[in-house]
């Protein structure tokens, strides 16, 4: 009887212990192909540039090492100053778009007829190519362009100014054109946090007598705050370093170098004038602001998750 | 309640006034694009009253849009379909098995996939030139793979977790193999997350510029994006034919928004918060 009991148990044993010897092996060769890519896309490159950094000269052919010396070029070039300070510039894209896009997401919580039409329609800058949206915009722009024709029919035809040849509005003109994509990006992401909701904590505030501002203010947006700042920092990552599409299209840097920015620059540096030390120091720098937003975003999605 | 009414049109107000500016460059682009040159000189923002195809034709036949937009779309289908097949055999390892070393490989690609491609761009670009493989289309397909990858890793990772474990537990237990539990069992329950994620990626690779930009210089390698970008400074003073191809180089993703929007936006939001 104790032998019956046994035997399967002996034969269990042994199947299992060949598959945890399979177990051990088989998901390694599943994650290889993605780590070999990774790799070659990733660390390859990274240790790459911080290698250039160190150099003057083109790769495969005469590179000296020279220390900081890059480093010290490119602090101290104005050209590069400015293109930092555009992108910081730029960061004021981030409070303007999340508050436009929670304003419209309440709204639309708010029960609104269509609302989901309308979410579709917001949402559909977001989808299209950087590239054909800054094509689009620059003739929109442009000093006889549509918005400054829409200027002089309001009768405010004296204010319209060059927005992309002028060294003053060339900026906040890039980053009119970036909220234009950006914006329903945020709208779909605080409409969903807002629909996960659960009902009750408004419905009681409601039966207690709050007004629908109150409501907003001190039930629903503390609520999904987490959601908020995990699209601040996203959004602050992309307009630090991925906006490289509308500055090319839209102004090629121009009127000068008024509308450079770091990922410009790197551009402007490695492939149209061959300094390939100074853009790979610049790309370096920009690796170490996203190394720190990365941090920041680690962090506050974790947050974002548990809340 | 006066008030609440006054309030509830004033907020109806502002949501058509940003549907409307959200929505008129791209009428722009249409009406433009079927506007002769003359006529949308004299008045840039009316509407086409006597419409042409004239520029859609000339940037269909007579320039080199067509092969542009081939070029897009095989970097798309090879990068994408490689993507998704990477992606999903290793989060399936990653969520199903005991491997070491998976949460470190997990915040590793979670923070690759905030890293700027621009800081990438000038050392592969040299290792494509020592290769051979600079404007060719398999150097843009990496790379795209790579920059893909760590997002739909993640997009995976998440889904199968949602999994019930037992479903997997037991298919092991009848001694199937991973490769045909992932055949068998995964893939058929993973089809709509899995078309999800196939749209979010071809429609960044579709849209990308930069690497693109600066890894195919031949004028009949380009990508549609790259090309597009050609045709700013070169028929600078007809708009309306550089619309016209920019309308071309919509009208794909505009298709697939319409045909496949609540795709859309469960795709685009699966990097928020769980």
């Amino acid at each position: 009887m104790g032998q019956r009991i046994a035997l399967p148990r002996t034969r269990a044993l042994t199947a299992s212990g060949a598959r945890r010897r399979r177990r051990a092996l088989w998901p390694y060769g599943f994650v290889a192909p993605a780590i070999a890519v990774l790799a070659l896309v990733f660390v390859y490159p990274i240790v790459q540039v911080v290698r250039y950094s160190f150099y003057a000269g083109s790769p495969g052919e005469a590179m000296t090492y020279v220390g900081l010396a890059n480093y010290r070029n490119v602090v101290a070039d104005p050209v590069f100053r400015h293109s930092v300070l555009n992108n910081v510039k730029l960061l004021a894209t981030v409070p303007v778009m999340t508050a436009l896009a929670l304003a419209v997401a309440l709204l639309l919580n708010g029960g609104i007829r269509g609302w989901r039409q309308f979410r579709a329609i917001v949402f559909l800058p977001y989808i299209l190519p950087a590239a054909a949206v800054g094509l689009t915009f620059s003739y929109l722009l442009q000093r006889n362009g549509v918005i400054n024709a829409f200027l002089h029919d309001v009768g405010l035809g004296s204010l319209a100014p060059d927005w992309l040849g002028s060294t003053r509005w060339v900026v906040p003109s890039i980053g009119g054109v970036i909220i234009w994509q950006q914006l329903g990006f945020g709208v779909v992401v605080f409409t969903a946090a807002l629909l996960a909701l659960p009902g009750e904590v408004s419905e009681a505030a409601r039966l207690d007598g709050a007004t629908s501002w109150q409501l907003q203010r001190l039930i629903l947006i503390p609520q999904i705050r987490g959601i908020v700042e995990f699209f601040v920092v996203l959004e602050a990552i992309t307009v630090l370093s991925q906006v490289f599409n509308y500055v090319y299209v839209l102004t090629g840097g121009g009127p000068g170098n008024a509308s450079s920015v770091m990922e410009f620059y790197i551009w402007k540096n490695g492939f149209s004038l061959g300094s390939v030390g100074v853009a790979s120091t610049v790309a370096v720098m920009l690796l170490g602001v996203a190394g720190v937003l990365i941090f920041v975003y680690m962090r506050v999605r974790a947050r974002a998750a548990s809340a | 309640m006066m008030r609440r009414r006054g309030s509830v049109a004033a907020g109806q107000a502002v949501l058509v006034a940003i549907a409307v500016v959200s929505l008129y460059p791209v009428w722009f682009v249409v009406q433009t694009a079927l506007k002769t040159n003359q006529r949308y000189t004299l008045s840039p923002t009316g509407l086409p009253t006597q419409p042409t195809l004239e520029n859609l034709r000339q940037v269909l036949f007579d320039l080199p849009v067509p092969r542009w937009a081939l070029n897009s779309a095989i970097v798309t289908v090879v990068s994408v379909g490689a993507t998704t097949l990477i992606a999903m055999l290793a989060a399936y390892a990653i969520v199903f098995s005991a491997m070491r070393g998976r949460d470190v490989l997990l915040n590793a690609n979670l923070a690759l996939m905030v890293i700027p491609p621009v800081a990438l761009l000038l050392p592969m670009f040299v290792l494509m030139v020592n290769l051979g493989l600079i404007n060719t289309l398999p150097s843009v397909i990496v790379f795209y793979c790579g920059l893909m990858l760590p997002f739909s890793i993640f997009f995976f990772v998440n889904f199968f977790r949602q999994f019930p474990r037992e479903l997997i537990e037991a298919a092991t237990i009848d001694a199937a193999s991973p490769f045909t539990i992932l055949r068998l069992i995964v893939l058929p329950i993973s089809a709509t997350a899995t078309f999800t994620l196939i749209i979010v990626n071809a429609i960044w690779a579709w849209n990308e510029l930069l690497i693109a930009l600066v890894f195919l210089q031949d004028e009949n390698r380009r990508t549609l994006m790259a090309g597009l970008t050609l045709f700013q400074g070169r028929y600078a003073t007809n708009q309306p034919l550089v619309l016209a191809g920019v309308l071309i180089s919509i009208l794909p993703v505009l298709l697939v928004y319409l045909a496949g929007q609540r795709f859309f936006v469960r795709g685009m939001t699966a990097g928020i918060g769980k």
